[in-house]
């Protein structure tokens, strides 16, 4: 038995890992036999913050080595791979032939069967959606030995995007990628003064531009912060800067650096000196949209008692109060990060029974774990996402209540009926009981 | 431009650290790879794999029985009918159990052949087609073959023949003047499926090791640990009195 953690680096449970690293092999090695009561469940490169990712007490089936391209096709744009490979890898070869995922999250260390599992989202939410509503094909094996092959319209398919993997392993799926131009985007920054300015330039981006998020001021009180849009561009001169320096934080300092002391002046720093940068630049894809990738290991700067991240969604009508009430009590509360995105969402619908993004509002925010000062503050925030008819997102989640869960993700009940009874994670016991 | 190619010929090409070399080799122009192992489906995996990332490389697989001399030697003359390898990597192995090898000696004669023997007679093969024409042949071995430990003494035995060999062979070929170079790679723990049990701290990542591999082979340096650190940690290791090292659980 191992120890392990997801991203948040909140609690280490023990687990027996078993790598998988042969599709052919996937079915029969998970397969429950006789009165094998141990549970499993498929871990990718455990970059979910919460307990989605973790099965205390029972196994982990590690794709990590189920990393292999099957077939691409660079005509079409569709590619087939196994599960366990990375965005990273998919991208450094697709860009070559001019393609690129269509969506991404702000990381792209992170495997297919996971970006399948938690149906995840990116700033161009409002044009192309999620993550699932990209994929083609997927193949899922149970721990009864079935081997599933489904496509979108097919129930399994829509169990299995954003299912938490708790449906069966995804072992490889097929991918749609989107032509792209070249690495380049052009960008432009605006600031904003108040949550008023912040969706009247929304509402006024989403037609025009292609990524659009915004960082917010989380401990202003105000709704001030800046507000970051893209679009794709054909630069064809310029040389990609090849090689970064990637920096890491070299071991977890013995209290968090994310605090009171650090965290007001940086946030003014940040808003002073972007507001004076405001206006269009070129920027590398990677760059801008995972500008943390470079920092391994950042996670780390939150000390030994890990972090929280909370992101909720809540609907339009109703948004912009929502987000004012939940910004008031994080700045009463004096807690939260520099890691403060506001978002809307497209119109939209996902195609996962249980996937995050619907039409509306998104906050997302990290939090250092002070224990029950924290705890005390996301029940307030419950409560607002409750009374606002949103939900939080299960990918980062560590705590939410179960009636939360419920009422947020209405499609549940339906849900179990493809549930994998031999697959079980920290989450699930949590929200559903087993 | 043929004379330019790098013809590369992968011995245990599903082993995860050979998969990663490979991964290497194929981002490069002009590589013609052959890859051989046991299982023919896993090798077309694999295969298919570096025909997507490296577009510009010919990936061709072969199997054979990796525990006969007479299938080594067919399959070693078969390559070189084709095309006179610049490079060979010999990579395949596996981690026995200590305990079961100790109590059944059919699972310490299998893990001695594997990892020891069938390195040695693939890499003897290619070794006397090579030695006129030039070229390297890399052999993985491991720190474990540098001092026996209670905790891994017949894996650690079958890597020092190899170590043993590959010194050998370096020495015959240094007298020689043939141009061919013998590279010996001694990886640390390294996170591969082989390791996925354990806990991954202080396991190097697979794709470090490769890429040491891959530098330290096109260098043709006589030894290489992967990663660098385990040479001083060996060091030390070797040169430990017994009277020390027989108290120490490692």
């Amino acid at each position: 038995m191992v120890k392990v953690s997801s991203w948040g680096r909140l609690a280490s449970g023990e687990h027996e890992l078993v790598a998988l690293s042969d599709r052919g092999r996937v079915a029969r090695q998970i397969a429950r036999r006789g009165a094998d009561a141990v549970t499993g469940l498929a871990q990718g490169n455990a970059r979910s913050y919460g307990d989605v990712c973790l099965n205390p007490g029972g196994r982990l089936w590690r794709t990590a080595a189920m990393d292999r391209f099957i077939a691409f096709d660079a005509a079409s744009g569709r590619l087939r791979c196994e599960a366990g490979v990375l965005l990273r890898d998919i991208q450094r070869m697709s860009l070559a032939h001019g393609w690129l995922l269509p969506v991404t999250p702000g990381t792209q260390m992170i495997t297919v069967g996971g970006a399948i599992a938690n149906d995840v989202h990116g700033k161009n939410h409002h044009v192309l959606g999620a993550f699932g509503d990209h994929v083609l094909h997927l193949r899922l094996a149970r721990t009864d030995g079935a081997v599933i092959d489904c496509a979108p319209g097919d129930p399994w398919f829509a169990a299995t995007v954003g299912g938490m993997g708790l449906t069966g392993v995804i072992v490889e799926a097929e991918l749609q990628l989107r032509r792209v131009a070249g690495p380049w985007l052009v960008t432009d920054t605006v600031p904003y003064r108040n949550l008023d300015e912040f969706f009247a330039l929304a509402d006024a981006s989403e037609a025009g531009w292609e990524h659009t998020v915004s960082w917010i001021d989380c401990l202003s009180g105000i709704g001030r912060g800046l507000f970051f849009r893209a679009n794709p561009a054909a630069i064809p001169d310029l040389q990609a800067q090849a090689g970064r320096r990637a920096n890491s934080v070299p071991f977890v300092p013995p209290v968090s650096l994310v605090n009171g002391l650090s965290l007001r002046p940086f946030n003014e720093t940040y808003f002073r000196l972007n507001a004076l940068k405001a206006g269009h630049a070129i920027a590398h894809f990677e760059q801008y949209t995972y500008p943390l990738d470079n920092l391994h290991h950042w996670n780390r700067m939150y000390g030994p008692r890990g972090f929280y991240q909370y992101q909720s969604v809540v609907p339009r009508a109703g948004g912009q109060a929502a987000v004012g009430a939940m910004l008031e009590a994080i700045k009463a509360s004096g807690q939260g990060s520099f890691l403060a995105v506001l978002k809307t969402f497209g119109a939209r619908e996902s195609v996962g029974m249980m996937s995050f993004p619907r039409p509306g509002v998104t906050l997302a925010l990290d939090f250092p774990n002070r224990g029950a000062p924290t705890l005390r503050l996301f029940e307030r925030l419950d409560a607002i996402v409750r009374a606002a008819g949103g939900r939080i997102y299960a990918a980062k989640d560590a705590r939410m209540p179960r009636d939360l869960f419920e009422s947020g993700y209405p499609r549940l009940a339906e849900f179990l009926q493809y549930r994998d009874p031999g697959i079980s994670s920290s989450m699930s016991r949590r929200l559903i009981g087993s | 431009m043929q004379d330019l190619q790098q013809r590369i010929v992968i011995i245990g090409a599903t082993s995860s650290i050979a998969e990663h070399c490979a991964r290497l080799w194929v981002a490069g122009r002009g590589v013609a790879l052959t890859l051989v192992g046991r299982d023919a489906a896993r090798l077309e995996r694999v295969a298919a794999d570096l025909r997507v990332r490296g577009p510009g490389a010919a990936v061709t697989v072969r199997s054979a029985d990796f525990s006969d001399p007479r299938s080594i030697r067919a399959l070693a003359d078969a390559v070189v009918r084709e095309g006179m390898p610049t490079q060979v990597l010999i990579a395949h192995g596996s981690l026995p159990d200590q305990q079961q090898c100790q109590r059944d000696l059919e699972a310490a004669s299998e893990a001695l052949d594997v990892n020891g023997v069938s390195p040695v007679l693939f890499a003897e093969a290619f070794a006397g087609h090579m030695e006129a024409v030039g070229g390297t042949i890399t052999i993985i071995g491991s720190v474990a073959g540098d001092r026996g430990r209670r905790s891994n003494y017949v894996y650690g035995a079958a890597k020092g023949l190899v170590t043993r060999y590959a010194q050998g062979l370096q020495h015959r070929l240094a007298g020689s003047g043939s141009r061919l170079k013998v590279v010996l790679v001694k990886p640390g723990p390294t996170a591969t499926p082989m390791t996925a049990h354990l806990p991954q701290r202080g396991l190097a990542p697979v794709e470090s090791v490769a890429r040491l591999i891959v530098d330290g082979s096109r260098a043709g340096k006589p030894v290489v640990y992967a990663p660098g650190k385990w040479a001083l940690i060996m060091m030390v290791i070797r040169h430990l009195p017994a009277v020390v090292f027989n108290k120490m659980n490692i």
